[in-house]
Parts: structure tokens; C-alpha cells; sequence
């Protein structure tokens, strides 16, 4: 008794390990998603409940809001924003030694003007003779950041950083990429294989083999296709259209094959019994297969979307890389290039692509399983 | 074009796929059945209006353009002159192409192999444990969003600042932690393969273990809890039992995997973009298809280097077709 508790501990712990390193990593984007991006570029996101220690330079006001008082020309501000939270520790006048001064010292320039600081980072900057300078000086802060989170991230990511667009574009991918196959293979499933026809079995093996046949053999003809075409009618060669066409094409094989395999577990003598009572196929196929499919439809479609969601090649190749066009993963992919450092974007933008296939994931996890497994046992 | 012009089209290219089969369909049916002739005239054309859109797409895309690829290897870079094995010679010379071939061939290597492993370990684990299909779920999670999400979040553990200032990246503030320097691991060459190998590893692991938790329940109970009366350890009990009897799961998720392994662009794409040694066929294909305003010929080589690794596959699908089909 007691060793398999043991052994059931052992194996407790191994599973825990397992799911932590799964979920770090995406945990640790979700986070940074939402810290303030000032914390962010200097701080790990596990420090994130953590007040952070901030070394900044601030610029105090020119000349033009002097006023007088008490024998002082005074210039009176504050450097953070409202309500940042932070607190000063110390602060310097000369960016070689930013940590000379502590709150309630004061600061004395080489021009004999001094400043006073509290620690909220409001500032009295006081001289015997007039400001002249339109700028002010500068002051070297050192600071305590409480944590601090936002969703002005998920703003600037949205409106300004072209993601919000591009989650429309994908959108407008996807949905016909998935259900014009849908559409297409659920008819041609259907005639494979309740229909008797010359040349099934042959049709069968194309499909089989096009399982497993790469992307990559159908992009350099496709895309001359495309361009021949463009060229032709004197329309844009890459667009929505072809980019669902290009879609269906590779996924065509799949949905198919996934949805035969369904439909070959139905009776056979449902069908007879409706044809002997005088049902077309089509009435076969609205009345009877469609109903009966639904929870296969739901797989398949699920795993088309997502395939067609994720996707970056296709949508790369078939769709011009303009705002009106790019999809996430591609924009996602330009941000890397030309963000780099900007990890609130980054986060927060690969944050927003993967929330469509997150919710689908939690929702209809059940669905997104049965169609995997379906697809690989089989296959 | 604005959002509504998008929301139009979109709506438009699926309506005219239903309209397509009702209206045909329709058609069909007010046609049909009225005398034998006319009843097998419609079954025929019936045939036909259900086969063609399907067809017609599986041609235009997979079909012709394979052997389109085939011909293009053996021309010039517009398509235009034949220059016999000339692209193929070029192939073989080229340091990228091997580079590229020798990373391919690492990446086969070592992912399928440890995504299915980590997924046959982790399914045994969580289908003894309670709260094991929570654990399934989070290690599953990776496997619905993008490679190029993952690449994000894996650049993120992989970030590198200079050896003065705080490591923001977890690897690197993990390492300065145990006292050593920090490294930009992308930068690395040979290692910063496996560090885009451990994505892949990441995101692939999950399918792997959704497939065999499935596998696992198929084992006969009483098999198992015989052997535990006899005393077997649960460790003998996986490597006796459990990995025999999932042969053949395991033998098929080794190579789904590693057809999504052969094709892989996206991460290498968004992590290093081949730079640093870690270019592999389809980033090269990609490459080539833009690079000098695009040379068709070398491009299809690569493709058909690719295609050449998922024909054993691909003869094996076949032959297993048939054999079900004489059942």
C-alpha cells in the first residue's frame, strides 16, 4: 500500500512539473499583456507584483512659467503623470551621478539655481536672477513603481498598431475558408460514398494521397495561376476570393476525408428506406446526412478555422501586404521585425490573435478532439 | 476596402456556394423520375453536379500544380527554357540547400520523437491522476494557436539584454540567476535549433497526448490490473504492456508529426528567419520564390525535396487503403 502511494506522489509531481513549463510561457505573455510598458522593458513579468526599481530623466518646464515669489524667480511642476504611483528615492542633476541627491536635499546647478524635490515628483526649481532658458533642465530620477496594470496596451495594439484591422482581415479569411469546403467536401463526401459512380475508388486514393501532399508543391503553379488570371481581367491577382479558393483547395482533402469517414459509420439502411420511399439524394442529404452530421461539422470546422486562423504561408503568398489585407500572423510577423523591442506590442498583439482560438479552444474543446483524433487514428 | 465592402464579399463568396448546389439540385429534382431514362439521365448529371466544384478545386490545387512543380524543376527560373538537371545540380552545391537539408533532417529527428514521447508519458500520467484532464487541457492549449503566437511567446523566454542590465527574458534571468552569462540563443548556431525545436515540441507534445489519452482507453482493464495483482511495478506495466499494445497509435502520431515537421516555415520564419544557420527547405522554397524577383525553377526543387520525404508516407496511406477496402 504504501509504495504506491508513493509511486502516486512520483507521478503527482511529474504531471505538475509537465504543466507548469506548458503554461509558463503563455502565462508570462498574458501578463505582460497587461503591465505597464515602462515596467515591462525594464522588469521580468514575474516581478510584476513586485514594486520595481525605475531609473528615468525628466525635463523640468522653461522659462515661460516662471513666476515670482519671495525674492525667487520659481518654476514650480511635477514630472510623473497623475495617479502613476511612483516614488522618488533619489535623483541627480548629472547624468553621472543620477543617484546623488535624496528627497528633501538640495540641488544646486551650475548656474546657482537650485531644486527641491519630493518624492510624488513635484519639483520647486528657484533663482535669484530670471530664467532665461525655453527648456528646462534636466533631472535624473531614480524611482519605486508599484505594480501597474492597464489595457492601454491592448488600445494602442488595436487602434494605432494596425492589429484590430488585421483581426477583421483574418476574420474575413477564415470564416469563407471554412465554410465554402465545408460546403464542397460535405456533397462530395456524400457522393463518395453513398453514391455508385465510375472512377470512386480512384477518387478515393487522390484524396488520400493529397492528404499528405505538401503546401509548398502548390504555390509556385498557383500563384502563376493567379497572376495569369490577375493579369487577364485586369483585377488584383492576390485577394479575399483566392486567398478562401487557396484555402479550400488544401484543406479540401482533409474535410473530405474526415467527414467519409463519418458518414461511412451511418446505416445503410436509412438511406434505402428513404429512397425506396421515393427521396432524391438531395433530399437524402438535407433531410437525413445533414442532421445526423452535426457534431462531425462541428469538428471539421473547427479544425479547418483554426488551420486557416493560424495560418501565415497561405496568407503570405495570396494576399498583398497592405492594411486592408494583412492577417495577424503576418502583421504579427512585420511587428517582430519592426518592433522588436517594443515587447507591450508584441505581447499584447500575439495576445489578440490567440484569443479567437483560445475562446474556440475552452468552448468547444470537446469537438476540437474528437476531430484530431478522428483525423490520425484513421488516417 | 472598407469593413463593409469585406462583410459583403464574404457573404457574397458563401452564398454562391449554397445557391450553386440548391439551385442545381432544384433543378434535379423537378427534372427527375418521371420515366427510367429520365431517372438515370438524372442520377448521372446528379453525379456530376455534387463531384464537379470539389473536383475541379482538387485539381486546380493539388493536382495540376504537382506536376506543374515536376516540370518547373526542370526549367529556368521564369518557367520558360528547359535546362534539364541544371536547378537540381545547383541544389546539390549550394551550402544553404545542405544547411537547410541537415536542419530538416534534425527536426525530424528529434521532434516527432519527443512530442510523442512527452504525449505517451504525460497521457499514462494523467489518466491515473484526478485532476489529470485539467492537466491534458493545459498541455493541449498550445496546439490551437498560431506558430507564429508560440514564436512571440518563445522570444519572449529567449530575450537577451546585455550582461549590465536586467534580463527581462525568463531563460536568460534564469541563468544570470545561477551565476553564468547571459547568451542571445537565437544567435547560436547548431544550438538555436533546438531552441525553435522546443517550440515545436511545445505545441506538437499536446497532440500527441490527446491522441493516445484516446488510445489508452482502449487497453483492457482487466489486463492491466492483472499485472499490478501480480505485482508489476507501473513502470514494467508502461514499458510491457502500454507501449506494445499502442504500437501502432504511436507509429501513426510519429508520423502525422512528422509531416507537419517536414512542412515547418511559420517559426523559423518569425524567430530568425533562417538567419544563423537555421534555415530548413521550406523557408529556403520561400526564399527562392522572391528572392531576385523570384526563380521558379530553384523554388521547385525545394518543394520536391519536401515532397520526395512524405512519400513513404504517402505509399504506405495508399496500401493501407487498399488492404481496408478488400475487407
Amino acid at each position: 500500500m504504501k509504495k504506491i502511494s508513493l509511486s502516486s506522489i512520483l507521478s503527482q509531481l511529474l504531471l505538475l512539473f509537465f504543466v507548469i513549463v506548458w503554461i509558463i510561457p503563455t502565462f508570462g505573455l498574458f501578463i505582460s499583456s497587461l503591465r505597464d510598458k515602462d515596467l515591462l522593458a525594464i522588469s521580468g513579468w514575474w516581478t510584476a507584483l513586485t514594486t520595481t526599481e525605475i531609473n528615468e530623466i525628466y525635463r523640468m518646464s522653461g522659462m515661460e512659467t516662471q513666476i515670482e515669489e519671495d525674492g525667487y524667480f520659481k518654476i514650480k511642476g511635477t514630472l510623473f503623470e497623475e495617479n502613476s504611483g511612483k516614488k522618488i528615492e533619489s535623483f541627480g542633476i548629472n547624468s553621472k551621478k543620477i543617484n546623488e541627491f535624496k528627497i528633501g536635499d538640495i540641488a544646486i546647478f551650475k548656474d546657482e539655481s537650485e531644486v527641491i524635490l519630493d518624492e510624488d515628483g513635484n519639483y520647486e526649481w528657484r533663482s535669484k536672477s530670471e530664467f532665461q532658458k525655453k527648456k528646462g533642465k534636466r533631472l535624473f530620477t531614480t524611482s519605486l513603481s508599484p505594480p501597474s496594470f492597464t489595457f492601454e496596451n491592448y488600445r494602442e495594439v488595436l487602434f494605432k498598431e494596425g492589429i484590430g484591422r488585421a483581426f477583421i482581415n483574418t476574420m474575413a479569411v477564415a470564416l469563407p475558408s471554412t465554410l465554402i469546403p465545408l460546403i464542397i467536401c460535405s456533397f462530395f463526401a456524400y457522393s463518395l460514398t453513398w453514391m455508385r459512380f465510375y472512377g470512386r475508388d480512384t477518387l478515393l486514393a487522390i484524396i488520400i494521397a493529397s492528404l499528405v501532399v505538401p503546401l509548398q508543391m502548390s504555390l509556385i503553379p498557383i500563384l502563376t495561376i493567379y497572376n495569369d488570371f490577375g493579369a487577364l481581367f485586369g483585377v488584383a491577382a492576390k485577394s479575399y476570393p483566392g486567398v478562401w479558393m487557396a484555402h479550400t483547395g488544401f484543406g479540401l482533402a482533409s474535410t473530405t476525408f474526415l467527414l467519409r469517414n463519418f458518414l461511412k459509420s451511418l446505416p445503410n439502411e436509412m438511406m434505402e428506406a428513404a429512397k425506396v420511399d421515393g427521396a432524391s439524394h438531395y433530399d437524402i442529404f438535407l433531410r437525413i446526412i445533414i442532421p445526423l452530421s452535426i457534431p462531425a461539422f462541428a469538428s471539421i470546422f473547427i479544425l479547418q478555422f483554426l488551420w486557416c486562423w493560424n495560418d501565415l504561408l497561405v496568407g503570405l503568398v495570396f494576399l498583398d501586404q497592405v492594411p486592408s489585407e494583412i492577417i495577424l500572423t503576418a502583421k504579427l510577423k512585420e511587428l517582430l521585425g519592426s518592433r522588436g523591442e517594443n515587447w507591450e506590442i508584441l505581447t499584447t498583439g500575439a495576445f489578440v490573435s490567440m484569443t479567437v482560438p483560445l475562446f474556440i479552444f475552452f468552448a468547444l474543446q470537446r469537438y476540437f478532439i474528437r476531430g484530431l483524433v478522428a483525423g490520425s487514428v484513421k488516417g | 476596402m472598407t469593413i463593409l465592402n469585406l462583410l459583403f464579399i464574404v457573404f457574397l463568396g458563401i452564398l454562391f456556394f449554397i445557391a450553386y448546389f440548391h439551385i442545381s439540385n432544384y433543378l434535379l429534382d423537378s427534372y427527375g423520375g418521371r420515366s427510367v431514362k429520365r431517372y438515370n439521365l438524372e442520377n448521372s448529371i446528379r453525379v456530376i453536379v455534387f463531384i464537379a466544384p470539389a473536383f475541379i478545386v482538387l485539381f486546380i490545387f493539388i493536382l495540376y500544380p504537382v506536376f506543374e512543380t515536376i516540370r518547373l524543376s526542370f526549367y529556368d527560373k521564369f518557367g520558360r527554357e528547359f535546362v534539364g538537371l541544371y536547378n537540381y545540380k545547383w541544389a546539390v552545391n549550394d551550402p544553404e540547400f545542405r544547411r537547410s537539408i541537415l536542419n530538416n533532417l534534425v527536426w525530424l529527428l528529434v521532434v516527432p520523437t519527443l512530442s510523442t514521447f512527452f504525449g505517451l508519458v504525460i497521457a499514462n500520467l494523467a489518466d491515473r491522476i484526478w485532476w489529470g484532464s485539467i492537466a491534458k487541457s493545459i498541455i493541449f492549449m498550445p496546439m490551437a494557436i498560431s506558430f507564429v503566437g508560440a514564436g512571440v511567446i518563445w522570444k519572449f523566454i529567449y530575450e537577451y539584454r546585455g550582461p549590465d542590465n536586467t534580463q527581462i527574458g525568463l531563460l536568460n534571468s534564469i541563468i544570470v540567476s545561477l551565476g553564468y552569462e547571459p547568451q542571445a540563443w537565437l544567435t547560436i548556431p547548431i544550438w538555436n535549433n533546438f531552441f525553435l525545436m522546443a517550440i515545436m515540441i511545445w505545441i506538437q507534445t499536446g497532440l500527441a497526448l490527446v491522441i493516445f489519452s484516446a488510445a489508452l482507453r482502449s487497453i483492457p482493464k482487466e489486463m492491466l490490473e492483472a499485472a499490478r495483482i501480480d505485482g508489476a511495478s507501473e513502470l514494467k506495466i508502461f514499458f510491457s504492456i502500454i507501449i506494445p499494445y499502442l504500437e501502432q497509435t504511436i507509429l501513426v502520431i510519429w508520423t502525422l508529426i512528422t509531416i507537419i515537421v517536414l512542412r515547418i516555415f511559420d517559426i523559423i520564419f518569425a524567430m530568425t528567419n533562417g538567419e544563423w544557420q537555421t534555415g530548413v527547405l521550406a523557408n529556403l522554397m520561400y526564399d527562392w520564390m522572391f528572392r531576385g524577383g523570384g526563380d521558379s525553377g530553384r523554388g521547385s526543387v525545394l518543394a520536391i525535396v519536401i515532397m520526395i520525404g512524405v512519400i513513404p508516407i504517402l505509399a504506405w496511406n495508399l496500401y493501407k487503403h487498399r488492404q481496408e477496402q478488400k475487407i
